[in-house]
């Protein structure tokens, strides 16, 4: 028989079970019996966000950086809408978050009582599952399976909705060990039959390319790429998600691929004769127009959502399993065949001839001017200077591509970003989360000046926490992004992009207690970056960058991959 | 690819989300949903549901493999995909029944093997079970004589066993 207690309790007896150490959360009536229960405990410590949005971004960013599931929590009503965008955000990219929502007590529920709304009804479209708990003897088996499905599987967003009697009412804790459910079993280990299929496929292969997206880095399976990367002598490139499960600076890399891919990856792809595809579900600003994506290609998809398979390409050899496992096994069949070394090497001796002079002909590039700062030359600087290994979290806009493209992560779990759902708002409180799991690290934010102002008002919370949090605006003065597309594709007609009126970053990071600057010169970049990085607080570093740098290649919506604008 | 018409056989959770959830995948990835029927199994945890959609190969691959993602899904299996089951509906119709007329309707029911389950002085109410053929016969029959109101079930539809051992 369990220990007898409320609900409240429960819910942080459980979050300890979960091993959770941190969570992110701001306070409301509907949840005030679980902050209460949060004040009598050792061992958790709750980051108060200054807006919920941030609560859901800083438990994303959490679980992106760790691994481990990130942890939010809010009241009812206007605190659980406010999470929405977060979750959506962490939906789209496959994270792992357990929101927990207050909400009114049960018999009140449907009577649009006060703070009143149907969470789970909100949420349904944007989470793997959630929960309404209705009674209190249902607790703990809700919130170990609101665990357990968040990280196994596809990971994904899972909310529970907890009404505020049900965390009065008091009953049993029995926690369950483990959980079964019989109506979700995932699939781990993939067919053999299919892993022989694919190596047959490979062994033939005269222009192969490996594509990894970030099913990699969730299932761990970095290794597994680099080992049969360099075993077959594989050219690779990353989709946005991907990027750092393959390291950025190994010759093998093509880097990223897609709309603001490189343009050696774009046209390897087009030519390839095998693509082998692992945890990427090839979303439109990956293929461009489909019909015209890798048109020669056999493609082995690996994937442990059977949904992404099928779904927007024809597959060849489809794998449903989890990528780390899968790549083992393939790795298994390639020792068994033991084809040597050279083997592989002589095989696509005149597939990598053809890579390098893509390579060499269109590097990724800018034009370097003495006097305004480019955003390329800062990102080229901050990579020089922390060596690649920094945990880099970005904005949405041309930001987030500029780091993309010119920060070469060499290891998983250090790009920080919204892929999917492209969430304006979320590189700061998500550098939040990194930071608060990776304390000894060095996080920073590669801002916008339009994205940074959606969230902005975290910068109370990273002081309150002590982070040494480094947020790089490259500001543009633009909604750089959407400006580029106009000055593209709309005859430079710049509707509501410019930013006239903007905050001074550097006296509102003083209004905050951190530490603000501001450069205009490219001469200024390296010493600037020099000082915020030995710098032990929050800093604000304000890039007055080349107001309309566009980002390049690009692949315009809707076109082939190999119809690039190059610079 | 040529579009087909496909019925679902699947059981679900018995939770207060599980519907919402189905019905929401179809609304959200623009699938069809032609008929849907629930209701429950003889394990009262489980709910048996119907679905008839429409679809070519590709679609009706994805409407599967989504379903089955969702946690609440226990099990789905496409009925019609091996071409051998039962399929069955059934309508009650009341339908004018002048004086004129109702020699007409009961004969119409006898060859159809319908039932008048209602009679009042000027209607009938006819209750007919089959596959969507043969409701839609005798709708087209009865229609001359003045239908004031269907109600029809939606599809229940069961694979047949094999034959041969
Ligand atoms: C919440 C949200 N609103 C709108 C957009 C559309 N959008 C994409 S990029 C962009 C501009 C971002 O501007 P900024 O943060 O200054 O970045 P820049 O592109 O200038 O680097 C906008 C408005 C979005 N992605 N997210
Ligand atoms: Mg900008």
């Amino acid at each position: 028989m369990g220990k007898v207690m409320t609900g409240a309790r429960m819910i942080v007896e459980a979050l300890k079970r979960e091993g959770v150490e941190v969570i992110f959360g701001y306070p409301g009536g509907a949840v005030i019996d679980i902050y209460d229960e949060l004040y009598k405990t050792e061992g958790i410590h709750h980051v108060l966000v200054r807006h919920e949005q941030g609560a859901a971004h800083a438990a994303d960013g959490f679980a992106r950086s760790t691994g481990r599931v990130g942890v939010a929590l809010v009241t009812s009503g206007p605190g659980a809408t406010n999470t929405v965008t977060g979750i959506a955000t962490a939906y789209m990219d496959s994270i792992p978050i357990v929101v927990l929502t207050g909400q009114v007590p049960t018999k009140l529920i449907g009577n649009d009582a006060f703070q009143e709304v149907d969470t789970t009804g909100i949420t349904r479209p944007i989470t793997k599952h959630n929960f309404l708990v209705k009674k209190i003897e249902d607790l703990p088996r809700i919130l170990k399976a609101a665990f357990y499905i968040a990280k196994t599987g596809r990971p994904g967003p899972v909310v529970v909705d907890l009404p505020k009697d049900v965390q009065q009412a008091k009953g049993e804790f029995d926690y369950p060990e483990e959980i079964h459910l019989r109506s979700y079993n995932p699939v781990y280990e993939p067919h053999m039959r299919q892993i022989e299929r694919a190596y047959q496929l490979l062994e033939k292969a005269e222009r192969p390319v490996f594509l990894i997206g970030g099913g990699v880095i969730s299932s761990g399976a970095a290794p597994e790429v680099l080992e049969l990367a360099e075993r077959l002598n594989l050219p690779v490139t990353m989709t946005l998600m991907g990027l750092g499960g393959f390291p950025g600076d190994h010759h093998q890399s093509l880097g990223m691929l897609g709309m603001h891919g490189t343009y050696y990856a774009n046209m390897a792809v087009a030519n390839c004769d095998v693509l082998l595809a692992v945890g990427a579900r090839f979303d439109d600003r990956v293929t461009g127009r489909v019909d015209a994506f890798a048109p020669m290609a056999k493609i082995i998809h690996i994937d442990i959502d059977p949904t992404s398979i099928q779904k927007n390409v024809k597959v060849d050899v489809p794998i449903v399993g989890d990528c780390k496992r899968s790549l083992q096994r393939l790795l298994e069949v390639v020792k068994e065949v033991g084809q040597p070394k050279k083997y592989w090497q002589e095989r696509f001796k005149d597939w990598w001839e053809q890579i390098e002079i893509w390579r060499k002909r269109y590097p990724l590039s800018y034009k370097y001017d003495p006097n305004v700062i480019k955003p390329q030359f800062v990102i080229e600087k901050l990579y020089e200077m922390t060596k690649g290994e920094a945990i880099i979290a970005t904005e949405v806009g041309q930001n987030q591509m500029w780091a993309a493209q010119f920060y070469k992560f060499k290891k998983p779990r250090t790009l920080i970003t919204s892929g999917g759902l492209g969430t304006m708002g979320f590189g700061f409180p998500a550098a939040i989360g990194a930071q608060m799991g990776n304390p000894e690290k060095l996080v920073i934010d590669i801002a916008g000046d339009g994205s940074i102002q959606m969230n902005i008002q975290e910068m109370a919370t990273a002081m309150q926490e002590r982070l040494p949090i480094k947020v790089i605006i490259l500001n543009n003065g633009y909604l750089g992004m959407v400006r580029q597309w106009q000055e593209l594709f709309y005859e430079r007609r710049y509707s509501q992009v410019s930013m006239a009126v903007q905050p001074d970053f550097v006296k509102l990071a003083e209004a905050y207690g951190a530490f603000g600057m501001r450069i205009t010169k490219p001469e200024e970049v390296e010493p600037a970056l020099k000082k915020i990085l030995e710098m032990n607080t929050l800093c604000v570093l304000d890039v007055i960058i080349a107001p309309e740098e566009g980002v390049f290649p690009m692949v315009p919506a809707g076109k082939a991959t190999t119809e690039m604008i190059l610079v | 690819m040529a579009e087909r018409k496909c019925t679902l056989s699947v059981l679900v959770e018995n939770t207060p989300g599980a519907l919402a959830r189905i019905a929401g995948l179809f609304s959200g990835r623009g699938f069809n949903i032609d008929s849907l029927c629930v209701a429950e199994t003889l394990d009262p945890t489980l709910s048996h549901l119907t679905l008839v959609t429409r679809g070519d190969d590709q679609i009706i691959e994805q409407i599967i493999k989504q379903l089955r993602r969702l946690i609440d899904v226990y099990k789905v299996v496409d009925v019609t995909e091996e071409g051998d089951y039962v399929e069955r509906e059934m309508a009650l119709i009341k339908v004018r029944a002048e004086k004129e007329n109702r020699e007409e309707i009961m004969r119409i029911c006898e060859i159809f093997r319908c039932k008048i389950v209602d009679v009042s002085p000027k209607t009938y109410v006819v209750e007919v079970t089959g596959d969507q053929n043969k409701l839609q016969a005798v709708i087209d029959l009865l229609k001359p004589m003045g239908i004031k109101e269907i109600v029809r079930t939606g599809t229940i539809a069961m694979k047949r066993e094999k034959k041969t051992a």
